[in-house]
């Protein structure tokens, strides 16, 4: 068993081990909902929560797949259990608040092919964690992706004004401006130690 | 829908270089930049992704009258995380320190997006044959774009290709590289390059329009 405490574990996964910043994942909404500040909160509060639930099915089936000894199932299972995790707050944010459905739009479905929620399930059963330290890894990395969406996309309603040349309108500026944020989230390596 | 007078050579050249799948459709980021810090992680990479999706390519199509639509996008998901769990064993018997070096980016060749866009828009539509040059085109256009990657990054982070050894003692790695950061910058230099071309190209052609339609006026 691991263990890390979980201060420790909270700042390395929002901070230090940032999902997309430096992990690489969950790239696809990081570029395709981070053009307006509004929408990508948003997006990074649904995606903490599925992360949230799906951390927790996710430990519960490591559980059950030592018990049986099949861990080649694992993947099958994990990929499984996220998307009907996704397919659960789907129907429960239509119910309960169906403006902010309209205003995730195709981005909510897309949860479920997000790799930082895969990652995640993943990452906790290689390290090990316990349930507490499960929860706190889920919500930190939660914290982490929402941080970095909401940081890129305020830059990039900024850039919506400036005047940049032709040939970097689009993708390579997103991904410019992912690298400078990516190094100065170096900055905070050996703080979780 | 792919129209009846594309040949099936047609299908397989589009993935490598007019729809790349990398530099064109922008899909499947997260392996790209995560596994492209050496050019051999790259090519590993790029291997086990195009044999997924070629695999992925030929059930799905097999199966294309069989599956519901409701279910459609689980069934794929299960197809595909099948053949990952093997390509997942099968790393680990090759090479041991591969496997490693990749880690759970392996597992995640499920969630690579490029896989399920083209069990979805291809595979789905189209016969065996063709679903399988699609497959293989694509597969080779995406690993082709993670060796541009991981050369580069190798050349300059590491001052080596493949593992051997390039420059002389004196050549200062560019630590920068290597790290996350390096693979924003690197896949954003040649995305750049890639609209410059475009760029240029499509001006070539107005200039050629405009000169054909002034010789027209005279």
């Amino acid at each position: 068993m691991n263990q890390e405490p979980l201060w420790s574990i909270f700042i390395n996964a929002s901070l230090v081990n940032n999902f997309v910043l430096a992990y690489f994942l969950g790239i696809c909404p990081f570029l395709g909902v981070s053009s307006k500040l509004d929408t990508a909160a948003r997006m990074g509060g649904a995606v903490t929560f599925v992360m949230f639930v799906s951390s927790i099915c996710a430990f519960g089936i490591q559980l059950l797949l030592v018990a049986i000894d099949a861990p080649y199932l694992k993947l099958i299972s994990f990929i499984a259990v996220i998307a009907s995790t996704v397919q659960l707050v789907e129907m429960f944010i239509k119910k309960f608040s169906p403006a902010l459905f309209r205003a995730l739009g195709i981005f909510l479905p897309l949860i479920t092919t997000n790799c930082a929620i895969l990652g995640l399930a993943l990452f906790q059963t290689n390290k090990g964690y316990g349930f507490l330290q499960c929860i706190v890894y889920a919500l930190g990395a939660g914290a982490g992706f929402t941080l970095a969406l909401v940081l890129i996309a305020g830059l990039r309603e900024k850039l919506e004004l400036a005047e940049v040349p032709e040939v970097t309108r689009g993708t390579a500026l997103a991904l410019m401006l992912a690298g400078l944020l990516s190094v100065s989230f170096m900055g905070f390596g050996g703080l979780g130690g | 829908m792919a129209t009846s007078t594309k040949t099936t050579t047609d299908e397989f050249i589009k993935g490598l270089w007019k729809e790349n799948p990398v530099f064109v459709q922008v899909l499947g980021m997260c392996p790209v930049l995560a596994v492209s810090n050496t050019a051999i992680n790259a090519l590993a990479m790029g291997l086990a992704t195009a044999f997924v999706l070629i695999m992925s390519n030929i059930v799905v199509s097999l199966l294309r009258s069989f599956i519901p639509k409701e279910v459609r996008i689980a069934t794929y998901i299960l197809v595909i995380a099948t053949f990952v769990t093997v390509v997942d064993y099968v790393i680990q018997a090759i090479s041991l320190d591969l496997y490693k070096a990749l880690g759970a980016f392996i597992s995640l060749i499920v969630v690579n997006c490029l896989i399920l866009g083209r069990a979805e828009a291809f595979a789905s539509k189209n016969t065996v044959v063709r679903s399988t040059m699609d497959g293989l085109g694509m597969g080779i256009g995406f690993a082709f774009a993670l060796l541009c990657l991981g050369a580069v990054r190798e050349i300059l982070g590491s001052g080596s290709l493949f593992g051997v050894e390039l420059f002389h003692d004196s050549f200062q790695d560019w630590v920068v590289m290597v790290l996350p950061s390096g693979g924003f910058f690197t896949l954003a230099g040649w995305l750049l390059l890639f609209n410059w071309m475009k760029q240029r190209k499509a001006k070539k052609e107005q200039s050629a329009a405009l000169t054909l339609a002034g010789e027209a006026a005279q």
